[in-house]
């Protein structure tokens, strides 16, 4: 027994709580590496997470192309997305207060969700678990659906994989140079409009993927990510803006708060993260994992 | 001196509105409200407003030689968001009554500001049995159907059927409360038991954490106390974690056409729900629906057939009683019988309650449906006696016992 709870039904909600914590771990990574990188604050983040699962439900239904071409393809449509947005709109934004990309991309965010809504309505859409990963094998002290194993494993996979890009390449130097020193890198012959597209086309994508990810668990709906923007951007808050690891780390961390608070007082679990998100802000001003500016 | 002044200046505004509302200033103007952008946008929503449009359109347009108009907004589900709209409207536009009002803390706190202002409200979108319970007014009415009447119908079928002890997943909010207590109260009475339950807040998106706890507690059936998007998500993960294989039934207490159609009937097949209104049920209401789908392209569940024949009955009464004047209005609505698309035989009890027929419905295998929308099976018809509360059990004090 473990305060009062039975110690099986401790290790269940543990692992669903890691479960949850792998969406937030991959949304706010994205988030994170647009911050970092762009300075810019990106409410769109949502929208794009709900166009990857909308990318998945539309490719099975109008073509008949299945889930796994579409874990491939739908985050590469919602970069290209991406990557036109911030070369026609966001770009002209980076000289301006922060604030200005905040503004945008929460009005991108408000108009691409109102014109899903008024397309497919609220309700949202039902897509299937892949065959492959249908079913559940039970653990013991819990019957973990298979797809939700697969969930766990491959974000980890995505979150590691991007942060050695980022920190161990050749290409995530330039990147982080050319956010430093835009000028000077510039003038080293590295094409930096370029990096800077890049880099929000894939904080998009990694959106989408999430998205994608999401589709067969929760009901493909306009609203799905306006439902989960605000929590990640508190997870991103509490790992330190711009912090990639930070915002990893974090994104376990308060799914597994989340996941606990839901067995001990369930009235709460919509708010325990903003709860702590308000003690780490005035013990750690900058973030579990920030740096102090 | 100046507070002489501020007195009188009070009064002088205070009987010049009452002077604009006795007046019906020159049309009949009746208010949608409700959610048309948050979870229960698809089970009321903007379809609701088309459906009083439809209303008002079958009455001819005029009443009492006034046109009529229907105007809308959008509360957002927040009670604070909806008083603001409705106080408004009454204020300065001249509403002269409110409907729809879907989600029950929204119902009460439009029913309650009505109230005092003697304005119509007729509520087809929220559930809870409080609105035509202690809370109850003069002036407030309750149409479609209520958390007592699915209780009965989709409860009682679950317990008929050898589901006798529950656990609910409530909606943390009035109408969670609401539906979980009835439901509760009901499997009580036919003697089952109530082995646990859980609250989540409203618009949760994963439900995988409540469910576990549903799981272990070995209840025969999960009662989802709840509603729209949340009900979807619920059952869909609860087909995840393997819940229905390994034998536990799952009551989605409130389930309308509308979320059958999002969740598709692969997931959905097989669930008894109850509404007060279902479109391919006789040619009347196929009519109606075929109607209905041509200018919204959704076939109508119980709210939006509920809001079509709220706003004819409150048009018919305002023509009984040849005033739109709030006394006058609630007195014919409490007199008229309901007979249209939605009621046979409909009639308005003391406390404001609508007493009608329900459905006991089951959704269709993938297989048994023969066109689109051709969800529900019915499985009964549920008088509306044993529907809806006794209304001198209701707790109402404007039923004189």
């Amino acid at each position: 027994m473990i305060f009062g709870i039975p110690l099986q039904a401790f290790l269940g909600q543990l692992l669903i709580g890691l479960i949850n914590g792998s969406f937030y771990a991959l949304l706010s990574l994205g988030l994170a590496i647009i911050f970092g990188l762009l300075r810019v604050i990106n409410f769109a983040h949502g929208a794009q997470y709900m166009l990857g699962a909308f990318f998945a439900w539309l490719l099975l239904s109008y073509f008949g192309i299945g889930y796994w071409p579409a874990l491939i393809v739908a985050p590469l449509a919602v970069g290209l997305v991406g990557a036109i947005i911030e070369r026609t709109m966001l770009r002209r934004l980076y000289s301006l207060d922060p604030l200005y990309g905040l503004l945008f991309t929460f009005g991108l965010a408000l108009t691409i969700e109102g014109t899903f809504r008024y397309l497919y309505g609220a309700s949202g859409q039902p897509y299937a678990t892949p065959a492959t990963l249908a079913g559940g094998t039970n653990l013991g002290f819990m019957f973990l659906p298979i797809y939700r194993g697969w969930v766990i494993a491959f974000s980890l996979v995505v979150c590691i994989g991007t942060w050695l890009v980022i920190e161990k390449t050749k290409l995530g130097s330039y990147l982080r140079a050319a956010t430093e020193n835009p000028i000077l890198v510039q003038s080293f012959g590295i094409n930096v409009p370029f990096l800077l597209t890049l880099t929000y086309a894939l904080g998009a994508a990694l959106a989408a993927l999430a998205g994608v990810l999401a589709a067969p668990i929760y009901q493909v709906s306009p609203l799905m990510g306006s439902n989960i923007i605000i929590v990640v951007f508190a997870v991103v808050v509490v790992g330190g803006m711009g912090s990639i690891m930070g915002a990893i780390v974090t994104g376990y961390l308060l799914g597994v708060a989340e996941g606990l608070t839901k067995v001990f007082y369930p009235e709460a679990s919509n708010i325990v993260i903003f709860v702590i998100m308000a003690i780490v802000l005035l013990i750690r001003p900058a973030g579990l994992f920030g740096r102090d500016v | 001196m100046t507070k002489k002044l501020l007195t009188a200046f009070a009064m002088m505004l205070a009987s010049s509105t009452a002077a604009f509302a006795d007046a019906s200033d020159g049309k009949v103007k009746i208010g949608i409200l409700n959610d048309q952008s948050g979870v229960y946008a698809d089970f009321g929503g903007k379809s609701s407003y088309e459906a009083a449009l439809m209303a008002v359109e079958d009455f001819g347009g005029k009443v009492l030689g006034v046109p009529v108009e229907v105007i809308t907004a959008d509360h957002q589900n927040k009670a604070d968001i909806a008083s603001n709209i409705a106080r408004q409207w009454y204020d300065t536009e001249q509403v002269d009554s409110i409907m729809e009002l879907t989600s029950s803390s929204v119902g009460l706190a439009v029913q309650a500001l009505s109230k005092e202002k003697k304005k119509i409200t007729i509520n087809t979108g929220a559930a809870t049995t409080e609105l035509t319970g202690k809370q109850c007014s003069p002036y407030g009415f309750h149409w479609a159907y209520d958390t007592h009447a699915l209780a009965v119908g989709t409860g009682g079928a679950l317990v008929k059927q050898g589901g006798d002890s529950w656990f609910f997943l409530t909606a943390d909010y009035a109408f969670g409360y609401s539906l979980e207590e009835n439901t509760g109260n009901y499997v009580k009475e036919n003697g089952g038991t109530v082995v646990g339950s859980v609250r989540h807040p409203l618009a949760t998106t994963d439900f995988s954490s409540f469910l576990l706890q549903a799981q272990s507690s070995g209840a025969k059936v999960i009662g989802l106390a709840n509603a729209g998007l949340d009900t979807s998500n619920a059952i869909k993960q609860a087909a995840e974690f393997g819940i229905v294989q390994g034998g536990q039934r799952l009551a989605a207490l409130l389930f309308t056409l509308a979320e059958v159609h999002g969740l598709g009937l692969e997931a959905a097949q097989g669930l008894t729900l109850t509404e007060g209104f279902y479109w391919n049920r006789n040619e009347e209401t196929a009519k109606f629906g075929k109607r209905f789908m041509e200018r919204t392209g959704k076939m109508p569940n119980m709210v939006h057939a509920g809001t079509y024949s709220a706003v004819l009955s409150y048009l018919k009464a305002i023509e009984k009683a040849g005033s739109d004047d709030g006394d006058a209005v609630a007195k014919e609505l409490r007199a008229l019988p309901v007979n249209d698309v939605f009621a046979e035989n409909g009639k308005v009890a003391e406390n404001g309650r609508m007493i009608h027929d329900m459905y006991l419905l089951e959704v269709k295998k993938p297989d048994e449906s023969k066109e689109p929308w051709d969800y529900f099976k019915v499985l009964a018809t549920i008088p509306g006696s044993e529907a809806f509360i006794d209304p001198a059990k209701s707790g109402c004090d404007l039923v004189k016992s």
